[in-house]
């Protein structure tokens, strides 16, 4: 068995090639098909649960305790206006984080890549231990930040405390550590010659930079843009802790503020505007799998 | 254009990667740095691009010092062994980038372009993207995209050593036509001494960041001044015994314990005015295998058994032992000479070379 085992196909001496084969198939299809079915069973809820009165397990229930109950009942809250301005400051947090973190990360990252400057190796390492920091043990510190930064004048209710701008502003930093180091990880692999040829060919640093690099790590700036997303998109930590009432909560801490501590929580209008929130990312995955299934399993694309 | 280097250094942290160069390519000329990796011909090479910021010394173009001029405004063009070609442009966006940089009108430089790709043979090829085309034609867009601004200085960094063989040998006589024709000026990086020999006007020999010598190709090969460039040029390389050369009965011998020849008065005399051994070199062309048309020769004969034959399509390359030293000569392949075999080894003394083994440096050409 063993040596048919570690033995080519081609070479099998296995009377039944085809049959071992199609066995060895069914096992692995089995084995996925079992790993994911928690979250398969866990999404298949959320969704029934959503159009259900009531749920027992996967079973929707309807008001005699019989099989049914289909209601959109709990979608209702789509003509609910705080909810749009939920989406609105997700999907905003989100969009700036992407724009704020791309800049920076392809900025510093090139640099590190690339410049020698006093500091660099302190810098790198930093920001590495900055990273295994958690964003809670921050969250006091960052408190007194942002209320020092909403007293700025003129642009200090975008950036201070309870805004928008300052929610992105401090996720943008906790998420740099990482699209830093990633991205220097994409220029460190670009060859020199290339930027070499550009300044050859008359182009400055930052135009070899803009032009010449930037185009290169584009599979590295899309990955990390999805990522960036995402994280914006879900951020409920520091959104929940830096804003105050419904204006500027974003959907995670809206949907949190349905669940009460006094009041009986409707559980299954907290499944729907869950379902709600994961609508654009999920949309938003089937469009960009590809890419990010190219980045996890061979780094750069296209260069 | 005139480059001159003086004593052009470049150290990192102490690491020595150029010491004190010293030369000069003389305007329309072709200069090879020769050396093997990491004797500095690179580093040297991307110091007068102006990549690279000397920590000693200068470099003049025409006689005025470059040494902090940026790399756009020294008017040179240079061709990578990566080609670094700039993978998301096409072709002619390629070759073009150095126009548009300058802003040149868009008519002017369509017209520049098209003029250079079609001497490059490309012509047909300018909307290709970079990743459809084969390494050769990489290499001609990388040398157009050099030429199209029409640079004082062409430098070449390894351009031929990512081809295969066939079309090295044919893009090693395109750009050596080009050159001539355009009269550019030019430096050439290479570890292939056929290369340098075949191409350059003149060649520098390098050596752990050393120039070891400058000189054309002809006088690099016959009259070699250090033991590494009578070891570096020529292929196969040339072979070194410890000898001691002596008058004896009216001529010289080089002599040790398993070989004693007879050496050409003009040469031997200077080898037996110094003091003690020294280090024969003779070239694997000039010893030969006896047989009927080239008879033993009392004085520049000896026997040694044939370890290794390695035949080369027109010669066959033998490798024999001579007193425990490994030899290698280049032998007609009618001599069928098979591993085993007991042969006599005919000198060519005509051509022997000799040097100082503490200073390596010819007692011939000093």
């Amino acid at each position: 068995m063993t040596i048919t085992e570690a033995t080519p196909p081609h070479h099998s001496t296995s009377p039944f090639p085809k049959v071992r084969e199609k066995m060895g198939r069914r096992f692995a299809y089995g084995f996925l098909i079992l790993s994911i079915a928690p979250i398969l069973v866990g999404y298949s809820w959320l969704v029934i649960a959503t159009f259900s009165i009531r749920t027992e397990g996967l079973l929707p229930r309807n008001a005699e305790g019989g099989i049914g109950g289909f209601t959109l009942s709990n979608w209702a809250f789509i003509t609910d206006d705080a909810v749009w301005n939920a989406m609105l400051n997700s999907f905003l947090i989100a969009v700036t984080m992407v724009i704020g973190v791309g800049v920076a990360s392809t900025a510093g990252g090139y640099a590190l890549s690339r410049m020698k400057f006093a500091g660099r190796k302190v810098f790198l390492t930093g920001t590495l231990v900055l990273h295994a920091f958690k964003a809670e043990m921050l969250l006091i510190a960052i408190f007194f930040v942002l209320r020092w930064l909403g007293g700025i004048p003129l642009i200090g209710g975008f950036i201070g405390f309870n805004s928008v701008g300052g929610v992105a502003l401090v996720m943008i930093a906790l998420e740099l550590p990482l699209g830093i180091w990633l991205m220097k990880g994409f220029f460190d692999n670009l060859p020199w010659d290339m930027e070499r040829a550009a300044l050859i060919d008359g182009a400055s640093r930052f135009r070899v930079w803009w032009q010449i690099m930037l185009p290169q790590v584009r599979p590295g700036l899309a990955a990390l843009s999805l990522f960036t997303f995402i994280s914006g998109w879900n951020a409920y930590l520091v959104p929940f802790t830096f804003t105050v009432g419904t204006r500027v909560a974003n959907m995670p801490v809206f949907l949190s503020q349905l669940i009460s501590d006094t009041a009986p929580t409707n559980w299954n209008l907290v499944a729907a505007v869950g379902m709600f929130q994961m609508i654009p990312l999920i949309i938003f995955f089937i469009f960009t799998q590809e890419l990010l299934l190219n980045i996890y399993a061979g780094g750069s694309k296209g260069t | 254009m005139r480059v001159e280097l003086d004593n052009l250094s470049k150290a990192w942290d102490g690491v020595v990667g150029a010491d004190r160069i010293t030369l000069e390519v003389a305007d329309g000329e072709m200069v090879a740095f020769l050396g093997p990796s990491g004797c500095g011909k690179t580093t040297t090479l991307l110091m007068v691009a102006g990549i690279y910021r000397p920590t000693g010394g200068t470099i003049s173009f025409d006689g005025r010092v470059v040494n902090e001029v940026a790399p756009k405004d020294r008017g040179i063009g240079m061709v990578f062994q990566s080609y670094a070609l700039y993978p998301h442009m096409t072709v002619f966006g390629n070759i073009s980038y150095p126009l548009r940089l300058k802003r040149l009108e868009k008519g002017e430089i369509r017209k520049r372009v098209e003029q250079v790709a079609d001497m490059m043979g490309i012509g047909d090829l300018l909307d290709r993207r970079i990743a459809q085309l084969s390494g050769g034609q990489q290499q001609r867009v990388s040398l157009g995209r050099a030429l199209v601004k029409e640079p004082q200085l062409l430098l070449f960094d390894e351009p031929l050593s990512n081809l295969d063989a066939r079309l090295r040998l044919a893009m090693r006589g395109e750009i050596k036509r080009l050159q001539n024709d355009l009269g550019i000026t030019s430096i050439y990086v290479t570890h292939d001494q056929v290369e340098a020999m075949t191409m350059a006007d003149k060649i520098a020999v390098m050596s752990k960041g050393v120039l070891q010598a400058y000189d054309i190709p002809e006088a690099l090969y016959d009259r070699p001044k250090t033991l590494f460039v009578a070891g570096f040029v020529g292929n196969p390389p040339m072979n070194f015994f410890d000898v001691e050369v002596m008058l004896l009965g009216g001529e010289f011998h080089a002599k040790n314990e398993s070989l004693d020849l007879i050496v050409p008065d003009d040469r031997a005399a200077k080898a037996a005015a110094k003091e003690g051994r020294v280090v024969m070199g003779v070239r694997p062309e000039d010893v030969d295998v006896a047989d009927d048309s080239s008879p033993r020769v009392e004085g520049l004969t000896l026997s040694a058994k044939v370890e290794v034959v390695e035949p080369l399509g027109r010669e066959d390359l033998l490798g024999v032992v001579v007193g425990g030293v490994n030899v290698r000569l280049l032998v007609d392949k009618t001599k069928r000479a098979k591993p085993g075999d007991l042969v006599d080894l005919v000198f060519n003394m005509d051509n022997v070379q000799f040097f100082d083994p503490e200073t390596e440096e010819s007692l011939l050409w000093a």
